[in-house]
C-alpha cells in the first residue's frame, strides 16, 4: 500500500525565494494495490506536485510518503523506482527525438538487468508490448515520429511493466491524445489493475476518472476537499467546490441550461 | 447567409509534395448560426479557420471560394485580405495566454490596433464589453502580464470583437482551461452572438460534448473532408457517419464507469495526407466498408440541414 501523510509543500517563488506558495496542504490518502485512484484537480491544484513527490522529483516540506509502511526516503532511488513509474502528459517530449523509441527499453536494461541475456531479454519485451496492445514489428526500431501519441504512450507504459512494478503514477497522461485512441489508453489502464498494478491517475477531466477509477479525490487549491469511493463522490458530493466542478462538466447529452 | 463556403481546398507545401489537408469542402453558415467544428488532430479543422482569415507562408489556396456576406474573400492574397480583418473576419487564437503585445498597457495596445484600422476607439463601448466579461475597467492600464491566463483570455475576446465583426473564429480557445473556466467562456460567447456583437461564429475544437453545449450546428471533419453536418442535437443523439458513430460512441461522460460499460476506440490511424488515394478516406477504419468506397463518397443531404459523405448513410 503506497501511502501519503500529512504531505506538505511549500515552494520559495520570487526573487531570492523571498515568498513562499503552499503548493500541497496536509494531503493524505492512499492506493492500494490493483485499484487506480484518481486525482482531480483544476491548474494549480497541486495534483502535479502530488504526482512528482510521489515519484520522488521533489521531496515533501513535511509529511511522510510510505509504501508497506516503510518511508520511501529510507529506501535507495535504484529499489524505489522498481517499484514506482512515472508516465507524463506529453508523449512527444517524452522520447530524445534523435534517437530510436525503443532506446527507453535499453536504458532500463542498463541499470536494472545488465546480466539478462539477449533471448530472454526479447522475450520479456514482447510480453510487455503485448500487455499494452502493441505488435512488436510495429514500435521497435522505429524513430519517435514515425508513431503515433497513442504508441508512444503505450510504450512508456510497457517500459514501466518490464520492472515489475506495483505502482504507477500516471499525470494527465491521455490529454494529448485523440478521442478515437485517448479510451483505447484508458482501457489498458482499467486492465492493469487485474495485474495487481496501483495506479494514481491525475487528470483535470472527471468524465476520464470517473469512467476508470475506484476511488477519487477531489484537490482545490492544494487541500483535499473530497476523498472516497467514486460513485459517492460523484453522485453525493459533499464539498461546495465539487459539486460547482460537477456542475460545469460538458455532458454530451445534457445542455448546461437543462440541468440548472 | 453570412457565410458561403465552397469546395475550398487549401495545402500545405512541403519537400515531399503537397499536404492535401483540407480537400473540397463546402458548406453554408447562417446569420446568428455558431458552427461547432470537431474532429481530430490533422482532419483539417484548423486549415480551415486560419484560411478564412490568414493563409501562412506554408498553405496554398488551390481552389474553391469563400463568399463572406456576399463578398468573396480573396483569401489566396495576403494584401487584399487586409481589410476584411478584424472588421469583418475575427480570430480568437488558440494561444489567448501569449496573443497580447507585452510592451504596452492594454488599453493604449487597443487604442492603437484601433487607430491602424482608422477606426475610433469608443471607450463607454469598451468599458461596457469589459463588464460583460466581468473585468474592472482598469485593466486597461495594466499589462498583459499582470493577468492571470483566464483574465487575458477574456481580454483578447473583447478585443477580437470589438468591431462587431461578421464572423468570429475561436480556435481550440477551451482547450488550455479549466473545465469551469470552460462554462464561463462559452456562457460569454454565446452572449457575444446573442447581443449581436458578432453575427455567425466558427468554434473549433476537439472536445463534442462542449461543442454541443454551444453550437448550433456541428460539422464534423476526416482527414481533410467533410464527413458529416447537422444540428448538434442530430450529431450527438443520430449520426449517420460510421465515423461519427463511432467517435460519439467512444467518449466517456461522467457517469460512465469501466466496470459496467466499456467503451471502445478506433482502431488505426488517419492516413497521410501527402498522396492520399481516391476514395473514403476512413475507409481502412470503418468497419462498414464495402468496394463502393474506393470511389470518392459524395456529401450527401439525407434530410434538411443534415449531410454525410459516405456511401452507406446516402
Amino acid at each position: 500500500m503506497l501511502k501519503l501523510d500529512g504531505v506538505t509543500k511549500v515552494y520559495r517563488i520570487g526573487a531570492f525565494g523571498g515568498q513562499t506558495m503552499t503548493a500541497v496542504d496536509d494531503a493524505g490518502f492512499e492506493i492500494k494495490p490493483g485499484e487506480v485512484v484518481s486525482l482531480i484537480g483544476e491548474s494549480g491544484s497541486g495534483k502535479s506536485t502530488i504526482g512528482k513527490m510521489v515519484l520522488r522529483l521533489l521531496p515533501p516540506t513535511s509529511g511522510t510518503i510510505s509504501i508497506d509502511g516503510r518511508d520511501v526516503r529510507g529506501i535507495g532511488r535504484r529499489d524505489y523506482y522498481r517499484k514506482v513509474q512515472g508516465v507524463f502528459q506529453d508523449p512527444f517530449s517524452s522520447y530524445n527525438p534523435v534517437f530510436k523509441a525503443d532506446r527507453v527499453f535499453a536504458m532500463i536494461r542498463e541499470v536494472y538487468f545488465r546480466g539478462v541475456p539477449d533471448k530472454e531479454w526479447t522475450a520479456k519485451i514482447e510480453a510487455a508490448l503485448d500487455a499494452v496492445r502493441l505488435s512488436p514489428a510495429a514500435v521497435l526500431n522505429k524513430f519517435p515520429h514515425q508513431l503515433s501519441g497513442g504508441q508512444l504512450q503505450r510504450l512508456l507504459i510497457a517500459r514501466a511493466l518490464l520492472l515489475d512494478i506495483e505502482y504507477l503514477v500516471a499525470d494527465e497522461i491521455i490529454s494529448m491524445l485523440d478521442a478515437s485512441t485517448r479510451i483505447d489508453v484508458l482501457n489498458l489502464l482499467a486492465d492493469l489493475k487485474q495485474r495487481g498494478l496501483g495506479v494514481l491517475f491525475i487528470t483535470h477531466d472527471l468524465a476520464l476518472g470517473n469512467y476508470i477509477s475506484e476511488r477519487t479525490v477531489v484537490l482545490h487549491k492544494g487541500r483535499i476537499v473530497e476523498y472516497g469511493p467514486t460513485d459517492a463522490v460523484f453522485e453525493q458530493p459533499e464539498h461546495a467546490y465539487t459539486k460547482k466542478l460537477l456542475a460545469s462538466v460538458p455532458q454530451l447529452h445534457t445542455k448546461w441550461e437543462d440541468a440548472s | 447567409m453570412t457565410l458561403e463556403v465552397d469546395d475550398l481546398r487549401v495545402y500545405y507545401r512541403t519537400l515531399k509534395g503537397d499536404v492535401q489537408a483540407l480537400d473540397g469542402v463546402s458548406f453554408p453558415l447562417r446569420d446568428g448560426e455558431i458552427l461547432g467544428l470537431a474532429g481530430e488532430s490533422g482532419c483539417g479543422k484548423t486549415t480551415l479557420g486560419k484560411a478564412l482569415i490568414r493563409l501562412d507562408g506554408r498553405m496554398k489556396h488551390v481552389g474553391g471560394s469563400v463568399t463572406l456576406d456576399g463578398q468573396v474573400l480573396p483569401i489566396g492574397d495576403d494584401a487584399k485580405m487586409n481589410p476584411y480583418r478584424f472588421k469583418h473576419v475575427s480570430l480568437i487564437p488558440q494561444y489567448s495566454m501569449s496573443a497580447m503585445n507585452p510592451t504596452r498597457k492594454i488599453g493604449r495596445m487597443v487604442r492603437e490596433l484601433l487607430e491602424s484600422r482608422r477606426e475610433k476607439l469608443d471607450l463607454d463601448e469598451l468599458h461596457n464589453r469589459l463588464d460583460l466579461v466581468e473585468l474592472p475597467k482598469d485593466v486597461l492600464g495594466k499589462y498583459p502580464i499582470e493577468l492571470s491566463g483566464g483574465m487575458k483570455q477574456r481580454m483578447v475576446m473583447v478585443i477580437s470583437t470589438l468591431l462587431n465583426p461578421s464572423l468570429l473564429i475561436a480556435d481550440e480557445i477551451t482547450s488550455a482551461l479549466d473545465v469551469s473556466t470552460q462554462k464561463a467562456v462559452v456562457t460569454t460567447l454565446k452572449g457575444f452572438r446573442d447581443r449581436g456583437f458578432v453575427k455567425s461564429m466558427i468554434f473549433i475544437t476537439h472536445d463534442i460534448s462542449l461543442t454541443n453545449q454551444l453550437a448550433d450546428t456541428i460539422m464534423v471533419m476526416y482527414a481533410g473532408k467533410l464527413a458529416e453536418k447537422a444540428p448538434a442535437s442530430t450529431v450527438v443523439n443520430a449520426p449517420k457517419h460510421p465515423y461519427t458513430q463511432l467517435l460519439i460512441s467512444s467518449l466517456p461522460e461522467v457517469g460512465v464507469r469501466y466496470a459496467d460499460k466499456r467503451l471502445t476506440g478506433i482502431p488505426g490511424n488517419p492516413p497521410s495526407l501527402l498522396k492520399p488515394e481516391p476514395g473514403c478516406r476512413f475507409r481502412d477504419r470503418c468497419p462498414l466498408a464495402f468496394e463502393k468506397c474506393a470511389e470518392d463518397p459524395p456529401p450527401v443531404e439525407v434530410e434538411k440541414d443534415h449531410v454525410v459523405a459516405c456511401w452507406k448513410a446516402a
